[in-house]
């Protein structure tokens, strides 16, 4: 009997090296291949010969811009939807569970799909086109159901007793969201939004038919733009050589997710600790 | 049969980190006696049982000291948990069945302790007469064991501990979360198993540690630490207790 | 009156995320039905000539299915093994860690994972049989993608398991190993088959990694190491350049992707109660 619980330890030890081996090949092949173009010209430059030459600086503008439009979108509507759920829902009710519904199929629904949409209805029907506004928006839908859960979460975490005070007070509703509700529940609601950006940042496929491919710097929302994601896949498939490029873009762009997950780290932790008001 | 061993607690301590749950606990259980382990909650009676077969391991930064013998033979030199449970069997607070059948979970124990598959079956019928479930389910040991009732659950858990034919059996308020009538079916239980096991009862019912016990043993709580304040006969300590917690705490079942 | 305008707006809001959804479904149904009701079963043929009007999907369907399937195979017993290791067996320790850097897996972009395959995957595949770029290229990569979330669901659902159970299972000195197979995995599976099956609906949907990685040859998927085209990167490669009823054809393969995303987490709901129910 122990031994075969012994077995099991070792086995299990074993599997593990087998996930970590291809993690770790991935870091060391990704660094190996791209670290040579890291430097702060590649990060200042724009690319130049069809992303041969150069740097990414458009790039990190265009995604910047499209980050900046999905969040004007999401955080908004995201927050707006979430208060509705934890204000005016009743749990377990028809409503509620509608709902629930709706932000599970948007949340399953894939990437390629949020493109065509995007494509189709605002590049097309609201004419957009090709730019970093269609990609932003169509981004936008994506981290949504994301973003309601979390300030969802967060708005129900803020202990019932504020509530109940705030009701004894006889203060509106609408004082109580925006005065009190809303600043508690801020950390939660912003570990949200920074697990909307992470989530933003790593699409690709989604941005292909609406935000588009183009290198230059985009002069304004409704030029087209072309997002690191979406680099690295042109650099890796459609670029002869475009490999090393491709790698030093997805070292940037990991840096950055890996910053945001450890920040997120570093907000959770200490508002479990002590952050009941 | 062989006699069941006595179970002798010197000196014993149970720490979780830096607080101690209880200290300096001694007393002597008798070869097939029944020592009922009295006191009101938060006096480590729990955390002793958990000392005596190990399940202390299992606790993170849990630590025991003093000495724990079996017939003399301590049980820091015993060779490993696993032998030291087939010895010592427990019985928890709440009924906790596993999610198979009634005849499952008495086989199942007797599976992963290698005994062979023909005598599974005896065995299990044997610890279900002991317990007394065997007319009641004899007919339906297929059904899950999560449709019996909270009493027949409790002694389903006996006869599981029973089943792996231990010598001593540790039951932490084994009729605590059951109601009247399901309690005193354990209670007839417990006294039938007098003198083939020795058996360390916790209860705070001190009308059923009256009713069962042969021997028992008094705790406290003293600076947030659980203690032994007394130990001896049922009657002595009821009747004439020579500590003052021991009178007071026993005033209701006195005479 | 503020407070009548608030609610207003809050469920406008919530509106609009059902529109979203409902915009999706109407766009892609009222796009494509008169072109699939003048198809009819010709969509599920295997010729994919969208220049001589030959719109069959079947062959990337196949594809599609085969790598998502064998990447599952892969990876969820995997992770429901590592999950159980990791809670039960290693140092405590490891815990922590591990379960961090499972998150962390879980955060990377595909496209990563995809350029990953091509920089080491395919090489070395092409080195045993060559194309390289293949089936088994796709499912190996979809299944480092799926790993991180199926162990991190698997681990959520151990932690429901009522400790009761554990502690009798140490007090009778029961193996660790005979509690998981008799008592914990059979009482978990439900909760554990429901978030599997999401993500099988997620290696379903992936494009970009298999897009670097499947060779991208419209074939009935044959043996393991020959390419494929799934539905996902077809899309994305034909998009760009398709009109008229080819492009509508691209919107029907994204339908039928919804559709079957819905049916997965439809199964994967009902899984999720029956496991409430028993609990």
């Amino acid at each position: 009997m122990v031994r075969r619980d012994r077995v099991a330890t070792g086995f299990g030890a074993v599997l593990l090296l087998a996930v970590a081996m291809p993690v770790v090949s991935m870091v060391f092949s990704i660094w190996d291949q791209g670290h040579d173009e890291l430097s702060l010209a590649f990060l200042l430059q724009d690319p130049r010969q069809a992303g041969q030459a150069g740097g990414i600086a458009s790039l990190m503008i265009s995604t910047g811009w499209i980050l900046a439009i999905c969040l004007a979108v999401a955080v908004p509507v995201g927050l707006g939807c979430a208060l509705y759920l934890s204000e005016q829902v009743p749990p377990g009710s028809r409503r509620e569970r509608g709902l629930g519904f709706v932000l599970d199929v948007l949340a399953a629904t894939p990437s390629i799909v949020f493109g065509l949409f995007g494509y189709q209805f605002l590049a097309i029907t609201l004419g957009f086109g090709f730019s970093l506004l269609s990609g932003g928006i169509a981004l936008s839908f994506m981290v949504l159901p994301l973003m309601i859960r979390s300030a969802e979460q967060a708005l129900r975490a803020v202990p019932r007793a504020h509530r109940q005070a705030a009701t004894a007070l006889g203060v509106t509703r609408t004082g109580w969201i925006t005065r009190i509700l809303v600043p508690s529940a801020a950390p939660g609601i912003a570990v949200g939004v920074i697990l909307s950006v992470g989530r933003a940042l790593a699409e690709t496929a989604v941005l292909l038919f609406t935000a588009g491919y183009v290198l230059r710097r985009p002069d304004s929302v409704m030029d087209s733009g072309r997002a690191l994601s979406v680099h690295i896949y042109d650099m890796a498939m459609n670029v002869p050589g475009g490999a090393d490029r491709a790698a030093a873009t997805a070292v940037v762009l990991i840096t950055a997710l890996i910053l945001i997950n450890v920040t997120i780290r570093g907000l959770i932790r200490p508002s479990r600790a002590g952050g009941h008001a | 049969m062989k006699q069941p061993p006595t179970l002798e607690l010197d000196d014993v301590h149970v720490r979780y980190g830096e607080h101690a749950a209880i200290a300096h606990a001694s007393f002597r259980v008798e070869s097939g006696e029944i020592m009922a382990l009295v006191g009101p909650s938060g006096c480590g009676k729990s955390s002793l049982l958990a000392g005596i077969n190990r399940l202390t391991d299992t606790i993170p930064g849990c630590t025991t000291r003093g000495t724990i013998t079996l017939d003399g033979s301590p049980l820091g030199q015993w060779p490993d948990a696993a032998s030291l449970r087939r010895t010592v069997g427990m019985v928890f607070q709440q009924p906790n069945p596993f999610p198979l059948s009634i005849h499952d979970n008495l086989r199942f124990p007797l599976a992963e302790h290698g005994v062979p598959r023909r005598e599974r079956d005896e065995r299990a019928e044997q610890a279900l007469r002991s317990v007394g479930l065997w007319e009641e389910v004899h007919n339906r040991l297929g059904r899950s064991a999560l449709t019996l009732s909270g009493g027949q659950q409790q002694r389903l858990c006996m006869a599981r501990a029973l089943v792996l034919e231990p010598e001593v059996l540790l039951l932490d308020e084994p009729c605590s979360a059951l109601d009247p009538m399901a309690s005193a079916a354990v209670e007839d239980l417990i006294d039938s198993l007098r003198g083939r096991y020795t058996i360390l009862m916790v209860t705070h019912n001190l009308a059923q540690a009256r009713r069962l016990a042969d021997q028992v043993t008094v705790c406290w709580v003293d600076n947030d630490c659980g203690c032994v304040v007394e130990t001896g006969g049922r009657e002595q300590i009821f009747t004439r207790g020579r500590h003052p917690v021991t009178r007071a705490y026993c005033a209701g079942e006195c005479g | 009156m503020a407070d009548r305008w608030l609610h207003r707006l809050l469920w406008l809001s919530a509106m609009l995320a059902a529109l979203v959804l409902g915009g999706i479904v109407v766009l892609l149904i009222g796009r494509t039905a008169p072109f699939i009701a003048q198809q009819g079963m010709d969509l599920l043929a295997r010729q994919w000539y969208p220049g001589d009007g030959e719109f069959g999907m079947a062959a990337m369907i196949a594809g599609s299915l085969a790598v998502a399937v064998l990447a599952l195979v892969l990876a969820a017993p995997l992770a429901v093994a590592l999950a159980a290791w990791l809670r039960y067996f290693a140092p405590g320790w490891l815990r922590r860690p591990a379960l961090a850097l499972f998150a962390l897996m879980a955060g990377i972009p595909s496209v990563v994972y995809g350029l990953w395959g091509l920089l080491v995957l395919v090489p070395w595949i092409n080195g045993w049989v060559p194309p390289g770029a293949s089936w088994l290229a796709g499912s190996l990569v979809l299944a480092l993608m799926i790993l991180p979330l199926a162990l991190l669901v698997t681990d959520a659902a151990l932690a429901q398991v009522p400790p009761d159970w554990l502690h009798a299972g140490a007090a009778l000195a029961l193996s660790r190993v005979g509690m998981l197979r008799r008592v914990v995995l059979p009482h978990t599976a439900p909760a554990i088959a429901s978030g599997v099956v999401l993500q099988f609906g997620r290696a379903l949907g992936e494009t970009m990694a298999v897009l670097m990685v499947c060779g991208n040859v419209v074939q009935w998927p044959g043996s393991v190491f020959e390419p494929v085209r799934t539905l996902t990167a077809n899309i994305a490669l034909e998009m760009s350049y398709a009109a008229g009823d080819h492009r509508i054809a691209l919107f029907a393969s994204g339908l039928l992707l919804m559709l079957v995303t819905m049916a997965l987490l439809a199964l994967s709901w009902r899984l999720g109660r029956r496991h409430h129910g028993t609990a």
